[in-house]
């Protein structure tokens, strides 16, 4: 949500940092993605995550790249690149904060959780730190709001948080502590979900949990209950056992002696 | 008799490591392929169209249906794409479903890409659930590794490709047309129809986008049988689907009914509403379903149930709000949403949004002007039924219900702050400390 | 000849309560158009592809044709008519009414109320349908949407995001009528935008365009920015004389200047688009050096004389040199100028040496222009509709998208719509050929005579030859024998206006107008007849060869015409034949030969005279006022008349008009025509080969003035296959030398994988004065070398 109306630096990424990663691997790497469909500027956008892996954001080398190699314009590129919002313009932080303000979790906690974080990282939604460890981010429902109010860090799930459980988890961070997705892995940094993003496979996919505790919920009822949907006899229905609360098997402890006072200062301020 | 609960595509989802092959083939996955593979693909088809699965992404749709429209005597190839950009406010039901049991999909996808004589398929899922699509891309190497992708599929002849691809921040690639945009590396804006995807969709191929669910759902009707499916639900609303509940109940979740649940069962099973509090209003299925009030609570939640209520049955996306909601609040938030989320194609969508939230504002600052209530409606009047897909339509729904519902809440506006008519704080799920706030609590 | 027209299933529908029957497939806004009911609309254009993006073409569709109406308004402009549909429009709909109102309340929403100073007020759709049908006040009280003034999209094009109604007119003519997206929507929602990628300015050919078809002031071209008030304009419809596509223009001058030049509506030729070119190539007569009075060469030096002064020190000198005498016109000439030219040639000077071809040339290319181009007037020739309706294109040394772009637009338009197969003999695939998706046979020049024979066509092909053929030795015998084996058609696409024209008045030294013979006796006498004199039958000298004859002391007299010396493939040759002759020179501008003339007469600019083109298909092409003369200039013909007069002859005719009625009145030759001596092709040799043409936006002087058109030319660079930069020894080099018979010329390098091996492309621009200097032309051997980087631009 914004009230901007003057919208003087739209229209591109940031044109005036050139710096850049992309070498010749990376270059391989971006080709081998636009193989892998049947008509190659389909690989347009992984190619766009991609790209974000390697420098951070949306480089304008970056976008050079692809439509060189798809073929196309760089204006065709970066009418791609500025539609979807995942797309950062500017370098990102290492760590990408987002928080849910669309209705049911602003509602539920959301916006005061924005404020926290505000609060507590120094910056605006759509800034990073100077230190460049956070970037911040107000996002739309996220598809959890079942586990409302709800962050993402790096686009893996913070489930049902609290000011004190996001305070927390900044610190965790800011300190280089293990910090884990309530339902997912150990969180590294934005630019390994963007790899992942793109189809690079990062070797993660058994970590966490099956399912939070709230998509359990039914299935908990339903088994206490002897409820079940597929025929009698089916293989696997008397082997549901209770589901653990948590799920994760390293859980991040939110917890854990929760010192928000302390922690302040510590982590980057503008 | 069926049961009030009936697990099917959830039932595993408690199962540790649900999402690998081998744990899903001991629950009885890929059961159906097999089934299938023995059957034409036309009696696959036919198996879907008789169980009379209607899409689970929204419109309801029936599935078979969609799948008979795809022209077999076109040259071009044929594909399936799986849409799981699942961004309505509210919906949180394919994420779950992808993280916990992966391979149930996959498993829809290479018999529904069978009955459509498919030998690629696409498996579109938003970006921001990154975990999500670590774990379907596992499966669908799994399958392969396994031979339930790629060539001869388990020795029937059949060849399919499934190619996984993560979206990057856009609600409408919900939209069929502007997710095959989106897949063809455009901006994700809606595409004219017709052509209909059937015919030409993806690389102006005939194309089929199905939700996650319906095809999740497609296994078990092959492995159980239609009569089985059929067994369960409402007279035109067949079978059983995935009701989410989340909001100011005391157990928000995933609870898999059978169509025709009313609301006040699923209240019931999540735990009620959450202690001391009392039902507000809800959206039906996401925010894009016209608002209930209390006295909704007994409709039947099916297609025909809802629609006869004046919403829609939708996501299946129950937000639920207690009395301590600000309407008004709530209804900005979401317009912000349609704003934020709008394409920018079409003028009454674009231009009607931006004044829809800026209207709004006035009401939630408490500073809308006499008559505004008016204006509101008159500026939905504005963009009803003029625009290029249903994204507008989705956020006049919202306001015009809302003030349906709540006339007079919007009315305190031309005085008085939402958040001081209705303080926030006590809306959270968590104790607030006035003093660490700014504004608005 | 005419194939049966297969009749397009009919279909009838009613609107407004008309009856109207359309071909099936028509979109119900145009079957309105066609009911005569116009309903408004900003995004819809008939020839872009269907948008439904503005939604202001809302209607009521009461009946579908199937019984079952539609609940809510539809867009008319995606909206395909069907057999039995009911359309209610605005003018008998409340809800259409009711709809298209609303929607124009949401485009004013955000769009800024600037119209006092915005160039579209008084000719804006938007404007005035808010004025026609808009609502007095409006409701929005918010705050609107903002951007910083004018962006430039390109140094020709700047774009206002606040004004602009993101209709996608100028993104969607881009990407599908020129193929050149470098503009897009950029952002999302209310922060919708036009972009470019901020490297990649819009430097499109037809940039222009989009400026034209823009349904609200949000793209302005620099050069005609604040200039003007529409209503102040006054409109004369023309044709453009920058090349011979023979595109219908409207131009606008205020107060006696023209100001902007439109596309006209031409659905045969040029639809409704123009080039760059063409629309905004028009300010080189307004330049300093335009010639207005009479001089007279006196005591070495230029000065401004009378008119009768000038008339007789030119009629002496040509009287002195009596049969010595020669006339050299250039390739922009109206036809009728052309006629006066022709016959001023030999019924008053008593010669045939007159050439148009102020240029590079062979004789064989005469040969070839006598035999297959010339005296045709419009029958049997190839057509832009044919074009669309061809079993195959194939281009010779031919890139329209640089020298004919109308001819690339119909094309890329038949490969995109109607999957046409167009395939080009070239030595790289350009980017005007990937853009029209034409296959590429790779040629040196030298291979291209035996391309030529090798093509796989069968009679229902037309082949496209460029003017380079001129300098490939045995091209136009292979095409002759080609088209005689095949059956195919054939066109030749001369890049300058007046080219087929002259051809057809006559102004080649073997032949007379309208294909008409000097070697003919029968066909000289059918000319002498009507011109009331008899003519001469000696054979006429070419230009090179008058020029060569003029330097020997054996021409003693030229007559010249809007040439430059600089246009010829040996410059200093020209300049050393108008150094030595008695010169008479008809010019509007000071060039490099009216310097070195004796006698330099003013004539009019094209603005403001009348006349005709022949365009590459030999349409008639009316040419029109634009401006009255403001000055003492007179035309070319009323010049040449009193030339004639003080030679005591009469030239027949003092206006265009005159001319045009005794052109018209000739009898096209229909008898034999001289057969070709065939030419046959070099040996290809090792050597590196140059290939050159020149591109759109060159340094030709009719652009001169132009500055930001011609800001937006292509990078000049030289392109080169991989295999030859390494055979070159070039493989580290960032520039290359070009060195021919007399010096040589640095480029960048530009690795160009299509390009053939063995050969070399540089723009004919911008050095095509020093490229002709160091004797290099296409085919010419060159000797490569690595240079370093130029020291000064252009070096």
């Amino acid at each position: 949500m914004s009230d901007e109306t003057y919208f003087e630096h739209t229209g591109s990424v940031d044109m005036s940092e050139r710096a850049t990663n992309i070498d010749k691997s990376t270059i391989e790497v971006l080709q081998s993605l636009a193989d892998r469909y049947p008509l190659k500027r389909s690989a347009l956008m992984p190619m766009l995550h991609y790209v974000q892996s390697v420098d951070g954001r949306v480089s304008p080398r970056g976008i050079e790249v692809i439509a060189q190699i798809l073929e196309i314009t760089p204006a065709q590129v970066s009418g791609v690149a500025t539609f979807y919002t995942m797309y950062k313009r500017r370098p990102a932080g290492t760590h990408h904060i987002g928080v849910c303000t669309t209705a049911l979790c602003a509602v539920m906690g959301g916006d005061i959780l924005l404020e926290t974080v505000e609060k507590e990282l120094g910056i605006a939604p759509e800034q990073t730190t100077a230190d460049g460890l956070f970037s911040l981010e107000r996002i739309e429902c996220n598809a959890a709001c079942d586990f409302a109010p709800v962050m993402m860090v790096n686009w893996e799930f913070m489930d049902n948080m609290t000011p004190d459980k996001a305070k927390q988890l900044l610190d965790d961070l800011a300190d280089e502590r293990d910090v884990y997705s309530t339902r997912g892995p150990k969180l590294t940094g934005w630019r390994d979900t963007e790899m992942a993003l793109a189809g690079i496979d990062d070797g993660l996919a058994d970590e966490g949990p099956s399912a939070g505790p709230a998509s359990l919920r039914g299935v908990e009822i339903a088994a206490e209950k002897g409820w079940s949907g597929v025929p009698k006899g089916t293989p696997g229905l008397a082997a549901l056992p209770k589901p653990s609360p948590a799920g994760s098997a390293e859980p991040s402890e939110p917890e854990k002696a929760s010192k928000p006072g302390a922690a302040k200062g510590k982590k980057g301020k503008k | 008799m069926t049961d009030t609960l009936t697990p099917v595509l959830t039932r595993n989802w408690g199962q540790p490591r649900s999402w690998v092959l081998d744990e899903y083939r001991a629950q009885g996955g890929y059961e159906g392929l097999k089934k299938a593979l023995t059957m034409t693909p036309t009696e696959v088809m036919n198996e879907v169209k008789d169980a009379n699965l209607r899409g689970r992404g929204g419109a309801g749709f029936p599935t078979g249906m969609k799948w008979s429209f795809v022209p077999q005597d076109n040259p071009n190839p044929k594909y399936l794409v799986v849409n799981g950009d699942e961004s309505e406010p509210g919906t949180c039901k394919d994420i779950p479903l992808l993280m916990a049991s992966p391979h149930t999909l996959v498993e829809g996808v290479i018999i529904s890409s069978y009955a459509i004589n498919a030998h690629t398929a696409f498996i579109y899922i938003r970006g921001e659930v990154v975990h999500p699509i670590r774990r379907v891309r596992k499966a669908v190497q799994e399958a392969y590794d396994a031979g339930l992708l790629g060539k001869d599929i388990l020795g029937s002849g059949y060849d399919l490709d499934v190619i996984v691809h993560s979206g990057a921040g856009a609600y409408i690639c919900g939209e069929e047309t502007a997710l095959l945009n989106s897949l063809e590396g455009l901006r994700g804006q809606p595409r004219l129809r017709p052509p209909f995807p059937a015919v030409a969709g993806l690389y102006a191929s005939p194309t089929v986008v199905n939700n996650v669910e319906s095809i999740s759902t497609v296994p078990s009707i092959l492995a159980y049988g239609k009569d089985w499916f059929t067994s369960m639900g409402t007279e035109k609303s067949k079978g059983f689907t995935i009701y989410s509940l989340s909001g100011h109940v005391a157990h928000p979740g995933q609870y898999e009914a059978p169509m025709g649940i009313t609301m006040r069962e699923l209240i019931d099973l999540a735990g009620g509403i959450r202690e001391g509090h009392q039902l507000k209003f809800f959206t039906p299925g996401g925010s894009s379903t016209p608002i209930l009030t209390p006295d909704a609570l007994d409709t039947v939640m099916d297609f025909e149930g809802l629609a006869a209520a004046g919403t829609m049955l939708g996501t299946k996306a129950m937000q639920i709000f207690d009395e301590t909601t600000s309407i008004v609040r709530t209804t900005r938030r979401w317009v912000e949403f349609y704003k934020h989320e709008s394409c920018g194609k079409c003028t009454p969508c674009r231009e009607g949004t931006w004044w829809l939230a800026q209207l709004l504002a006035r009401f939630e600052e408490g500073t809308a002007h006499e008559g505004d209530v008016d204006k509101l409606l008159s500026v939905c009047d504005d963009i009803t039924g003029k625009s290029f897909c249903t994204l507008a339509e989705g956020a006049v729904a919202c306001v015009t219900s809302a003030v349906r519902n709540f006339r007079e809440e919007f009315e305190v506006g031309y005085h008085t702050p939402a958040w001081e008519y209705l303080p926030y704080a006590k809306s959270a799920l968590f104790p607030v400390a006035q003093d660490d706030l700014e504004v608005r609590a | 000849m005419s194939e049966p027209i297969s009749m397009a299933e009919m279909i009838t529908l009613t609107i407004d309560g008309a009856q109207v029957s359309v071909p099936k497939g028509t979109l119900a806004i145009r079957a309105a158009e066609a009911a005569g009911v116009a309903i408004p609309r900003f995004c819809d254009h008939p020839l872009l592809d269907p948008a439904g993006a503005c939604r202001q073409c809302l209607v009521e569709i009461p009946d579908a044709g199937n019984g079952r109406g539609f609940p809510k308004p539809q867009p008319s402009c995606t909206t395909e008519a069907a057999n039995g549909m009911v359309i209610k429009t605005q003018a008998t709909s409340q809800m259409a009414k009711d709809a298209q109102e609303q929607i124009l309340e949401l485009l004013l929403l955000n769009h800024p109320l600037d119209c006092p100073i915005c160039d579209k007020g008084g000719e804006c759709p938007l404007q005035n349908q808010a004025l026609a049908d808009g609502r007095a006040n409006t409701r929005f009280d918010g705050v609107k949407r903002t951007y910083p003034k004018p962006i430039p999209l390109s140094d020709l094009i700047l774009l206002d995001r606040e004004r602009c109604v993101l209709c996608a007119r100028c993104t969607r003519f881009s990407d599908q009528i020129s193929g050149d997206p470098m503009i897009n929507l950029v952002e999302r929602g209310a922060k919708s935008q036009i972009g470019i990628y901020p490297d990649e300015p819009y430097d499109s050919y037809f940039s222009g365009n989009v400026t034209q078809i823009c349904p609200v002031g949000a793209l302005t071209s620099a050069d005609y920015r604040f200039s003007a008030r529409p209503f102040d304009l006054t409109s004369t419809v023309t044709t453009c004389e920058n090349c011979a596509s023979g595109c219908q223009i409207r131009v606008d001058a205020r107060r006696g200047v023209v100001r902007r030049r439109l596309a006209g509506e031409n659905a045969e030729v040029n639809e409704e688009w123009s080039c760059d070119r063409g629309r905004f190539g028009f300010v080189s007569g307004h330049q300093k050096d335009r010639l207005t009075r009479p001089m007279v060469r006196k005591s070495g030096e230029l000065v401004p004389v009378s008119w009768p002064e000038a008339i007789e020190a030119a009629v002496t000198g040509l009287k002195r040199a009596r049969l010595d005498v020669g006339v050299l016109t250039g390739g922009r000439l109206t036809v009728e100028t052309n006629y006066a030219y022709s016959r001023f040639a030999r019924a008053v000077l008593h010669t045939n040496s007159i050439d148009f071809r102020s240029r590079s040339q062979s004789a064989e290319e005469a040969q070839f222009l006598a035999q297959h181009v010339a005296g045709r007037a419009g029958q049997d020739c190839v057509t832009y509709a044919d074009l669309e309706k061809a079993s195959k294109v194939v281009l010779v040394s031919f890139e329209p998208e640089d020298e004919s772009p109308m001819v690339f637009l119909r094309l890329r338009k038949a490969n995109r719509k109607k999957g046409l197969k167009i395939v080009t003999i070239a030595a790289y695939a350009s980017r005007g050929a990937a853009k029209m998706g034409a296959e590429l046979i790779p040629a040196r020049p030298s291979d291209v005579p035996q391309a030529i024979r090798d093509l796989d066509i069968d009679k229902d092909a037309i082949i496209l030859a460029g003017v380079p053929l001129t300098q490939i030795p045995g091209s136009f015998t292979a095409l002759a024998d080609k088209v005689a084996e095949s059956g195919a058609r054939l066109a030749w696409v001369p890049r300058r206006a007046g080219e087929i024209g002259a051809l057809e008045a006559g102004c080649l030294p073997t032949l007379l107008p309208s294909g008409h013979l000097v070697s003919d006796d029968a066909s000289r006498d059918e000319m002498s007849e009507v011109w009331g004199s008899r003519l001469p039958s000696t054979p006429g000298l070419s230009a090179l060869e008058l020029l060569q004859a003029a330097s020997e002391g054996n021409i003693k007299a030229l007559v010249t015409a809007g040439i430059e010396a600089r246009d010829f493939l040996d410059p200093d040759a020209a300049l050393a034949g108008f150094e030595k002759a008695f010169v008479v020179s008809l010019e509007n501008r000071m060039s490099d030969v009216a310097a070195l003339a004796n006698v330099v007469l003013p004539v009019d600019l094209l603005e403001t005279t009348e006349g005709t083109f022949l365009n590459w298909e030999h349409r008639v092409c009316p040419v029109d006022e634009a401006v009255p003369n403001p000055r003492a200039a007179m035309t070319d013909i009323r010049v040449l008349a009193a030339l004639a007069e003080g030679l005591g002859k009469d030239l027949g005719f003092r206006t265009a008009a005159a001319a045009r009625i005794e052109l018209a009145s000739l009898p096209t030759w229909t008898g034999p025509r001289e057969p070709m001596t065939p030419v046959a092709a070099l040996e290809p040799g090792r050597s590196i080969q140059l290939v050159t043409w020149r591109e759109l936006l060159d340094d030709s002087r009719c652009l001169d003035g132009a500055d930001a058109l011609l800001a937006t030319a292509r990078e000049v660079v030289a392109r080169i296959s991989p295999q030859t930069l390494r055979d070159e020894g070039l493989a580290t080099s960032t520039y290359v030398r070009l060195t021919g018979t007399k010096g040589s010329v640095v480029y960048p390098i530009r690795v160009e994988p299509t390009m053939v091996d063995g050969a070399i492309w540089v723009p004919f621009n911008p050095h095509s004065w020093r490229l002709n200097q160091t004797g290099l032309g296409v085919g010419a051997n060159v000797i490569l070398a690595a240079a370093p980087a130029p020291t000064k631009e252009g070096e």
